[in-house]
């Protein structure tokens, strides 16, 4: 059962990128670590966090695509997951301190001895042991996921509805963390880690182990998604995105299809969350912001949606602009993502990836189904 | 008991006295004269300054009463003198103002003993109660209203007997009643006064008749009780009332924010992400206004949103023209992509505002016919406030007839229903569109006008709303302008019903969460489009 499916996932394109991924989870600790610091490719600390921050950025954006790109749902919720999984993070890296927070409380954080609290909260019980963390890291985002999905699909909200009420999600709990009895830090969030599985947090070589985590997580999940697009369900997927209703009247159980995908990339999204929490050193509800969403989604869409390279691409590519002009020129940034918003949906509709695959040749086809057979089917669903 | 009479003989011999107190009938001197004597020559000197009939005499009285009178020992001239660290400050007795700062030492205070005070109070209470003007005997009846002091009664009686003016007498009939209750008058006057005062209703009195349902005989207390019941159960009411007006104060800013929405993603089932951007910029137009005729025209400046409104119309409209015509009409047919263009255009807006104006808030003022605020019952409702209201419904009635009684609107229903067959009759659907959405943009920079009179001003005000626009379309049901109406007023109301117990930010919260349930039973809103329309 699963080796085929590692099989079929691992095409020829997809082992060059796991292999080019792992490849830069070894190399670059290695080039950080190991290199002397006047050798020419030694690579200094910033640029590590730096990197592992692009590279959960890359997570997200390809768990986004994953429902966006092949099953036409666009989430702009996505960093609801994304934060949920960087707050179990945060929660065990909470515990973790112990008493050498600022109070030395040996078992309640500092936030909660800060607002008088007496003991911990239940939802906080667990999160000093690393495996419970790691489970609630994928189980949280996944139930949310797998509730709203389940409202959702089954009441067939689609489009732009959909769209718009994933964003309520995830404003709505975004307003929820800023609150202080939620008991999540409210406004600063979550801070001042010390370490994680005993190591410091602060030190290189933690700082190079997470970079590699990092992309070997992100390897990972290239491997799982492009096991589900290339399965049968894969093509299920696709013809979900292209044409609900006839898949539906085909006899597929579209909500279920679109509930799985949904969970599964919820999860991808928390793990990003969770990697991206001790590089950056903090969690707080801006997270939770809708802006943060929707600036997911561009990544997406300047990578190519519908293609598995290109989110990533484009997250990075993004991202790497955006330190570079928030340096050079911060009052220029969000003119420049503004308009790479427009341009990118006026002029490179399948993303720098699509439009360059489509140069060479090679186009897989990824929307565009024929237009009138694509509304007698909706105007037959109407019916 | 006779003080007040001997006293009421000294105020109606007044004229006679005037004659050989020509000298000292000023009022200064007669303050002034009280630095000299023994305490036994004072009441007479007190009985000179009441017989003024002067109210500008109070607050040199109630000094005295309160022993803050003093003296200079140079001169031999009278302040009322307040602490001002270790020295005190001197302040003149009849126009109160800060004079000089001495050291204690250099002043000495004027005597006073309880009968002495007893006689100020009923003079004070004189000089008030007979004042020639009527807001001061209102204000008089309403302090012993509020002390509800018994040896205030003869005067209070006396003074509602030389009383011509009816709402004053009102306002002291009532605070006799008030006085009465804290007497050992008969029960049969007392139910009275319960009565009186009951009917005054309101919040301050229900202090009053607790006090008495504490310590009166059970006849009187009994009908306290009742009294106190009626009034808290008004009192409910009111509060209702004034926690709809809220709701209804906050549904009409919603309303205002999301009507525009409505109708372009009504017509064209495109959600506009930088409509906030198209308020944001119709409040900054005000603020050019404002700012214009601040400079060059200050006497027009209670106009100056009259002015604003046409040109933040045509700037907010013209925007939107533009984005029509230069960004969505290549993506219909896409509303995703639709979306995340628009969120562009909105973020490339945002930073030109702040680029131009600079991230702070910018001050908009309110004009003077916008200020205030009017009490009808129990109800407190300001005037900027009831003016969005109506704002907001005007614009909606005249969108409304737009879209029901003109040729424009005739077409643009006809897109909304069916584009296809519109276009086969002839309609030029996408100037249609263009016009559409330049309509929708232009309502929301109207919106804008409004908007800067309640909220900051500042490059961040779109985003502020672009998510409740979006609550109320997606829950009132697109294509249909009452949905818009009656899901604005709904969240709204609902709004301001949870806060009281849940506190404002969790009442967003379950509203957010309560629409993302509505929007599961109905995927279209409230009120969906029926027919072909709805999936086209």
């Amino acid at each position: 059962m699963i080796t085929p499916f590692i099989i079929k996932a691992l095409d020829k394109k997809a082992s060059w990128v796991v292999a080019i991924l792992v490849a830069i989870a070894i190399l670059v600790p290695i080039a950080n670590l190991a290199l002397p610091r006047d050798s020419a490719f030694h690579i200094p600390n910033y640029a590590i966090s730096l990197m592992g921050k692009y590279t959960c950025y890359a997570l997200l954006a390809l768990a986004l695509d994953l429902v966006w790109g092949y099953c036409g749902i666009l989430s702009l919720g996505h960093g609801a997951f994304f934060a949920l999984g960087g707050y179990a993070m945060g929660m065990y890296l909470m515990r973790q301190i112990g008493t050498r927070g600022v109070y030395g409380d040996p078992v309640l954080p500092d936030f909660m001895v800060f607002l008088n609290w007496k003991e911990l909260p239940w939802f906080w019980y667990g999160f000093d042991m690393f495996w419970f963390a790691a489970i609630m890291i994928l189980f949280v985002p996944g139930l949310l996921a797998f509730v709203f999905g389940w409202f959702a699909f089954r009441s067939r909200v689609t489009g732009v509805y959909l769209s718009i009420i994933t964003q309520a999600m995830t404003y709505a709990l975004l307003l929820a963390f800023f609150r202080n009895e939620m008991g999540f830090g409210g406004n600063n969030g979550l801070t001042d880690f010390k370490d994680i599985l005993g190591f410091n947090i602060q030190a290189d070589g933690t700082r190079a182990a997470l970079f590699a985590a990092s992309c070997i997580a992100l390897a990972l999940s290239f491997l799982i998604c492009s096991g589900i697009v290339r399965s049968k369900f894969g093509k299920v997927l696709v013809a979900v995105r292209d044409a609900e209703s006839r898949s539906r009247f085909f006899g597929y159980r579209v909500e279920n299809v679109k509930l799985f995908v949904f969970v599964v990339s919820a999860m991808m999204a928390g793990v990003a969350g969770a990697l991206y929490v001790p590089q950056v050193g903090i969690i707080n509800p801006g997270e939770f912001a809708p802006a943060n969403s929707i600036e997911v989604v561009v990544w997406t869409a300047v990578g190519g949606r519908g293609t598995l390279v290109g989110p990533i691409i484009g997250a990075v590519l993004v991202n790497v602009g955006k330190t570079f002009f928030t340096a050079a020129f911060p009052e220029f940034w969000l003119f420049a993502l503004g308009a790479l918003f427009v341009g990118v949906t006026l002029f490179l509709p399948k993303g720098i990836v699509g439009s360059v695959s489509g140069l060479f040749g090679r186009v897989r086809k990824t929307e565009d189904q024929h237009p009138n057979i694509h509304s007698a089917a909706k105007e037959a669903a109407a019916e | 008991m006779l003080k007040p009479i001997r006293f009421l003989v000294i105020l109606l011999m007044l004229p006679l006295l005037a004659l050989p107190a020509a000298a000292q009938s000023d009022p200064k001197d007669l303050i002034n004269a009280l630095s000299q004597g023994k305490l036994r020559e004072r009441i007479a000197q007190v009985e000179a300054i009441a017989a003024t009939g002067e109210s500008e005499v109070v607050p040199a009285l109630q000094a005295l009463k309160n022993g803050d009178l003093y003296f200079k020992k140079s001169d031999n001239t009278v302040y009322i003198a307040k602490k001002s660290g270790r020295d005190l400050a001197l302040l003149d007795p009849i126009t109160g103002e800060e004079i000089e700062v001495v050291p204690s030492g250099a002043v000495e205070k004027i005597k006073v003993n309880n009968s002495l005070r007893r006689l100020i109070k009923q003079a004070v209470g004189g000089l008030t109660l007979m004042s020639k003007d009527p807001s001061v005997r209102i204000s008089a009846a309403q302090t012993i209203f509020d002390s509800g002091d018994p040896e205030s009664l003869e005067l209070l009686e006396e003074a509602i007997a030389a009383e011509e003016d009816p709402t004053v007498r009102k306002k002291m009939d009532l605070a006799r009643a008030a006085v009465i209750l804290n007497t050992d008058a008969p029960d049969e006057t007392k139910i009275e006064a319960v009565d009186l005062v009951a009917e005054n209703g309101g919040r301050n009195v229900l202090s009053i008749l607790k006090a008495v349902t504490f310590n009166a005989s059970p006849a009187v207390a009994e009908a306290a009780n009742k009294a106190v019941g009626q009034i808290e159960r008004t009192l409910v009411l009111w509060d209702y009332g004034q926690t709809i007006w809220y709701g209804i104060s906050l549904g009409s800013v919603l309303l205002l924010a999301a009507i525009g929405l409505a109708v372009t993603f009504g017509v064209m089932g495109v959600i506009n992400m930088a409509h906030g951007e198209m308020v944001m910029l119709g409040a900054y137009t005000t603020f050019v206004v404002q700012e214009i005729i601040r400079n060059s025209f200050p006497e027009l400046f209670n106009y100056s949103l009259l002015i604003a409104l046409p040109l933040a119309f045509a700037v907010s409209g013209g925007c939107g023209l533009i984005l029509e015509r230069g960004v969505i009409r290549f993506l219909y047919g896409r509303p995703l992509e639709t979306l995340l263009a628009t969120w562009g255009v909105s973020l490339i807006l945002q930073q030109g505002v702040r680029t131009i104006f600079g991230p702070t808030n910018k001050e908009v003022g309110n004009p003077d016919w916008m200020s205030g605020a009017y009490e009808l019952g129990g109800l407190v409702i300001t005037a900027n406030r009831l003016w969005i209201v109506v704002f907001s419904l005007f614009v909606f009635a005249a969108l409304f007839v737009v879209l029901k009684k003109t040729p424009f609107g005739l077409q643009m229903r006809a897109v909304t229903q069916n584009r296809k067959m519109a276009s086969s009759m002839g309609i030029r659907t996408p100037w249609v569109d263009a016009f559409t959405f330049a309509l929708g943009s232009g309502i929301a920079g109207i919106a804008g006008v409004a908007l800067s009179q309640i909220s900051n001003v500042s490059p961040n005000l779109g985003q502020s709303y672009i998510i409740d626009s979006f609550m109320v379309v997606v829950f009132g049901g697109v294509g249909n302008l009452w949905g818009t109406l009656i899901g604005a007023m709904t969240l709204g109301v609902a709004n301001k019903f949870l806060e009281p117990f849940a506190g404002a930010v969790l009442a967003k919260i379950l509203i957010l969460v309560f629409i993302i349930l509505f929007i599961q039973k109905r995927p279209r809103g409230l009120f969906a489009l029926k027919g072909r329309a709805v999936e086209a």
